[in-house]
């Protein structure tokens, strides 16, 4: 029996690395493929039913509060900011900034995910809810009278669909940031515990890659649901 | 087993049969040279102690006959089979001079709305019967197809026929009976319990006929 | 450097101390190859469950309202008397589909074969992420819980078909089902879940984890239709996952998104379940076709023809499943136009797989067939998938669609396909890769037996429907009596109820073999095939960690009688005669 270079008496050799990429991060960017499809499957419905009844949408900001969305974007955007500087912090080996800029982090998605509970209590206050107007509530009999809400145009006679659409996008990605936020604090104490170094920092990294995509995800949700 | 088609009694159904017909046999072909080599490959190169396997890793010339062979194959079916798709189901396909019904599918029922005297739906003299589809041969029929709650699916088997009927939407589907008598009509896409139950009859007429049953129906609604 | 096997054996005893608690080994394992078998355990009794729907079924069919044998033991919701209700019997259609293709044929090609064959194919120790590996099986657990439960709510069972056409499906008012179409969803989320991970532990398995010289043109079949599979599921399960919730809230959030009431769109559900649903489809058949491929070869002990044409159809009938979703959609109400363009995509699907079957018939064609019982089932596969490829072409042209959809021709076609093709092949790998598994062979006898019977009642009970549909029976119909023009057909339904009976019954004597080989089968030494694959290189069962060095790879799979070797087959851990070269490429390439 011929085996070349077989010699078991040394420790099993490294399985040969295919892509260059470590298997956490190549991992992430699978899974990411998969949420992207997933969020194709919401914003492709999405996209289908707006064409297919267009009467079913207040113009923008009728309903929404944009401003405090605007807001709340930007705090996102920041937070992908604090992300990147956490990460070049692990890369230098800067343990006091990489503490606080996952804190950061962390906290900010934390308040976005408080301002969009805010949101929707609001929406619900003024009878906006997936399945539409709520009976008797003061967007309904705005809607009724064929009136508008905030000075722009009257409001549609059924918001239907909008609610539908609007509160599951908004809804899942809120589940994501929240998933995100609950990982982010995970590495965050895993950081205060001195777990990442200069050559070894895959979860920060990794966690990174999700936080990005989410906010990606959000800038494309913020444009075609609350802006057009 | 039996691989014939039912007889058929529209304008087109012929047409759908001769498609059919041609796939039986492009298929019957392919499957009998599968078969057969595969039958014959087992009992050719059984195993034996003492053969040993031919050594090869294959052979470019056959892989791209294989190949070439089925995309032509299929590339001819798609000519042949989309002037009679669009004669059947084209958007545009339905004659200038046939005689309109809604027809609107219900758990687990038809109803057929005729345009009475008229000819034309949509005016007082409609009227509406329940799982009854009068029509008359020889003569374009265009069907009004709506659903009132779920999905139904409008099956003629013995005219070729089947569209789904949709709630929220109106589909509009012909069909040119070539003989009188009654034929069944079925539902074909799940609707629910009862969906199998929900049938009705397309009654085939005569002109003359027709106008008698016509005459007949304007007759009781009157005098309700 | 050579090495004798007593060294070798001495060294894997060293190697191997294997000191996990019991629950760590069998319960919450890490290792791919107790997460296969759990899934193997789990997968087949769902598909006894899914089975005996279908017998359930078939009593209906053979003879309408006629109370079943034994059928006093179901509730009067369900069969009072014996006989049953439409309301049941429409459950069981769709609870049989749901069965079958989310929670048997996909967790048996996958979850089982994925899971198990990979890194021992590529000369892995474990998967990239074992942890995640065991949360994706204890993930499926609940959710095949939960589509069981559905059968004990009231109301019944989810009702409107394993495809669950919406508005019916939405519409609680109108199918008269409320939580079990609920439970539906939310089983069908959770088990999409349990995929996704599972795939993208197989896919960064198979990108990262290669032996060295194990180049991407050295896999053998199974893995590239393993690889392409998981990047199906891997995109297609989340558009179910996300229609489902969408129809889950259309049921209790009251939104409209497939409700036409107040603006949405019931062809949307369709469009959505068939994106996804046409990629599950062969998510369903290319695992089949690689475990196929690799018995095949195995069984006629030569080289696989064409291997490189046997990747390129993997990889085109992978892509070709994203653009042919319309083509179940042809009598929906869908613009024709499109009509025209789907069926194009779809007669196309038709020059791949008639590459991989002449390709299959090219390498039995000279060559030293064995007729192992992994291999009968393999030439079962081609001889049955040649059928269902070949019914596919008359629902493909438009025009013979609009009869035969929604017909029994579409029921004989998907079960020539899932049955005689993935089942047939899932029959042959779970044979052919048992002494891995259980380091006991399965009885050939018995072996032999059940697939002699089950090819020949299979055959009974699925080829004459293809009659049925051409005479216009419908599909999930409760009693085909009811019409006239079905009433001639009523022989033709109770022969094949009698046929699936005995077909269900003979499926015994394989659950028998199973079980019992596990104890009493015969021993399986390292590689009881002769083999050329990586994972015929460690001990029969393989232990935790797989191989007690990594194997380097130096050819291609299916090197089976080489002129120059002395055996007739050389694993690919071993150079061929006068290959001077050494490993090879790397990897990554």
């Amino acid at each position: 029996m011929t085996h070349a270079h077989a010699n078991v008496m040394l420790p099993p050799a490294e399985a040969e690395a295919g892509s260059g990429v470590y298997n956490e991060k190549l991992g992430m960017w699978v899974f990411l493929a998969s949420e992207v499809m997933f969020f194709t499957a919401l914003i492709g419905s999405y996209i289908i039913l707006r064409f297919g009844n267009p009467s079913h949408w207040a113009a923008p900001g009728e309903i929404l509060n944009v401003p405090v969305t605007a807001v709340n974007t930007f705090l996102l955007i920041c937070s992908s900011v604090t992300m990147v500087k956490a990460f070049a912090a692990a890369q230098d080996g800067d343990q006091k900034w990489l503490k606080n800029w996952l804190l950061a982090t962390t906290l900010i998605g934390a308040t976005f995910v408080g301002v969009q509970v805010y949101e929707y209590l609001q929406l619900a206050h003024h009878g906006f809810l997936p399945g539409g107007y709520v009976e008797g509530s003061e967007l309904a009999e705005a809607a009724a009278a064929g009136e508008a809400f905030k000075g722009g145009p009257p409001l549609p006679a059924s918001v239907a669909l909008y609610g539908a659409t609007f509160f599951t996008m908004t809804g899942f990605h809120g589940f994501h940031v929240t998933m995100g936020v609950i990982c982010m604090s995970f590495v965050t104490f895993k950081a205060f515990r001195g777990a990442y170094s200069v050559t070894d920092h895959r979860g920060v990294e990794v966690i990174g890659l999700y936080w990005h995509f989410v906010d990606l995800v959000w800038i494309i949700l913020f444009t075609i649901v609350y802006l057009i | 087993m039996d691989w014939m088609l039912p007889p058929a009694f529209s304008t087109f159904a012929p047409d759908i049969d001769r498609i059919y017909y041609v796939i039986l046999v492009l298929t019957a072909i392919a499957f009998v040279i599968v078969e057969a080599g595969l039958i014959w490959f087992v009992i050719k190169y059984r195993g034996r102690p003492d053969r040993k396997a031919y050594y090869t890793h294959g052979n470019a010339t056959a892989e791209i006959v294989w190949t070439a062979v089925p995309a032509v194959t299929v590339v001819v079916l798609g000519i042949m089979s989309g002037p009679i798709w669009n004669k059947v189901k084209g958007r545009d396909s339905v004659p200038a001079d046939a005689m309109p019904v809604g027809v609107r599918a219900q758990q687990f029922e038809w109803h057929v709305t005729y345009p009475g005297a008229d000819g034309a739906l949509g005016s007082a003299d409609d009227f509406t019967v329940r799982n009854q589809l009068h029509v008359v041969v020889n003569r374009p029929t265009v069907v009004m197809l709506t659903a009132e709650d779920v999905i139904h699916s409008f099956f003629v088997p013995a005219f070729r026929l089947k569209q789904d009927a949709v709630p929220g939407m109106e589909i509009r589907v012909w069909f040119e009976p070539t003989q009188t008598g009654r034929f069944e009509l079925a539902c074909a896409e799940l609707c629910g319990l009862g969906h199998y139950r929900m049938k009705a009859f397309v009654e085939v007429h005569t002109q003359e006929d027709y106008q008698r049953w016509l005459a007949e129906q304007t007759q009781a609604a009157a005098t309700q | 450097m050579a090495t004798t096997a007593a060294t070798l054996d001495q060294a894997i005893h060293h190697a191997h101390v294997d000191d996990r608690s019991f629950l760590r080994k069998y319960v919450f394992s890490t290792d791919h190859k107790i997460i296969g078998i759990q899934f193997l355990i789990m997968s087949l009794l769902f598909l006894a469950l899914g089975g005996l729907l279908a017998m359930v079924m078939r009593w209906q069919l053979g003879f309408p309202g006629q109370a079943m044998p034994g059928g006093g033991v179901l509730p009067e919701t369900m069969a009072p008397g014996g006989v049953l209700l439409p309301e049941f019997y429409i459950s069981l259609v769709t609870m049989h589909g749901t069965f079958m293709v989310f929670f048997a044929i996909m967790p048996l090609l996958v979850g089982v074969f994925a899971n198990f064959l990979i890194p021992l194919k590529i000369g892995a120790p474990d998967m990239a992420f074992p942890r995640i590996n065991m949360a994706s099986f204890w993930i499926a657990v609940p959710a095949g819980v939960l589509m069981v439960a559905g059968f004990f709510v009231e109301g019944g069972h989810a009702g409107a078909g394993w495809t669950a056409y919406a508005p019916l499906s939405a519409m609680p008012e109108m199918s008269g089902v409320s939580l079990g179409q609920q439970f539906w969803c939310v089983s069908l989320v959770i088990l999409g879940l349990s995929s996704i991970l599972g795939s993208m532990n197989y896919i960064a398995t198979i990108i990262n984890m290669r032996a060295p010289g194990m180049t991407w043109f050295r896999l053998p079949l199974s893995i590239w239709a393993l690889f392409i599979t998981s990047i199906l599921v891997l995109l297609a399960i989340p558009i179910l996952s996300g229609a489902a919730i969408m129809l889950l809230f259309d049921q209790t959030i009251g939104t409209h998104f497939f409700l036409p009431a107040d603006g949405g769109q019931p062809l949307l559900w369709q469009h959505l379940f068939w994106f996804f649903g046409h990629p599950e489809v062969y998510i369903l058949i290319l695992p089949a076709m690689g475990f196929v491929s690799d018995i095949i070869a195995n069984g006629s002990r030569k080289p696989i023809f064409g291997y490189h044409s046997m990747v390129f159809a993997i990889v085109g009938i992978g892509f070709l499943g994203w653009i042919v979703w319309g083509h179940h959609m042809f009598q929906s109400g869908m613009n024709p136009t499109l009509g025209m363009t789907f069926m194009i995509s779809t007669l196309f699907i038709a020059v791949p797989s008639a590459i991989k079957t002449f390709n299959w018939l090219g390498t039995m064609w000279r060559g030293n067939l064995q007729f192992h019982v992994p291999m009968l089932h393999a030439i079962a596969f081609v001889a049955m998938f040649v059928i269902g490829g070949l019914s596919g072409v008359f629902m493909a042209a438009t025009p013979v669609d609009i009869y035969i959809h929604d017909t029994y021709f579409i029921v004989a076609h998907i079960h020539y396909v899932l049955f005689g093709g993935s089942l047939f092949a899932i029959f042959g790998a779970i044979t052919f890769w048992y002494p891995k598994m259980f380091g006991r062979l399965m009885s050939p006898f018995w072996g032999k037996v059940h697939f002699a019977l089950t090819f020949v009642f299979y055959n009974l009970t699925f080829w004459p429907m293809h009659e049925l549909g051409l005479k216009g029976h419908m599909r999930r119909i409760y009693d085909p009596s009811e019409y006239e023009f079905l009433q001639p057909l009523a022989p033709t339904n109770r022969f094949i109820s009698i046929a699936a009976f005995l077909l269900f019954a003979v499926q015994l004597i394989f659950a028998l073999n199973f079980v019992l080989s596990w104890f009493f089968g015969q021993k399986a030494d390292r590689n009881p095939w002769k083999d050329t694959g990586l994972e015929w290189v460690p001990p029969s069962p393989a232990p935790h960690g797989n191989f007690d060095h990594t194997p380097t790879v130096y050819h291609m799979p299916y090197e089976f009688s080489h002129p120059h070797a002395t055996e007739d087959y050389v694993p690919q851990n071993r150079p061929l005669e006068g290959q001077t070269r050494p490993a090879a490429a790397p990897a990554g390439q």
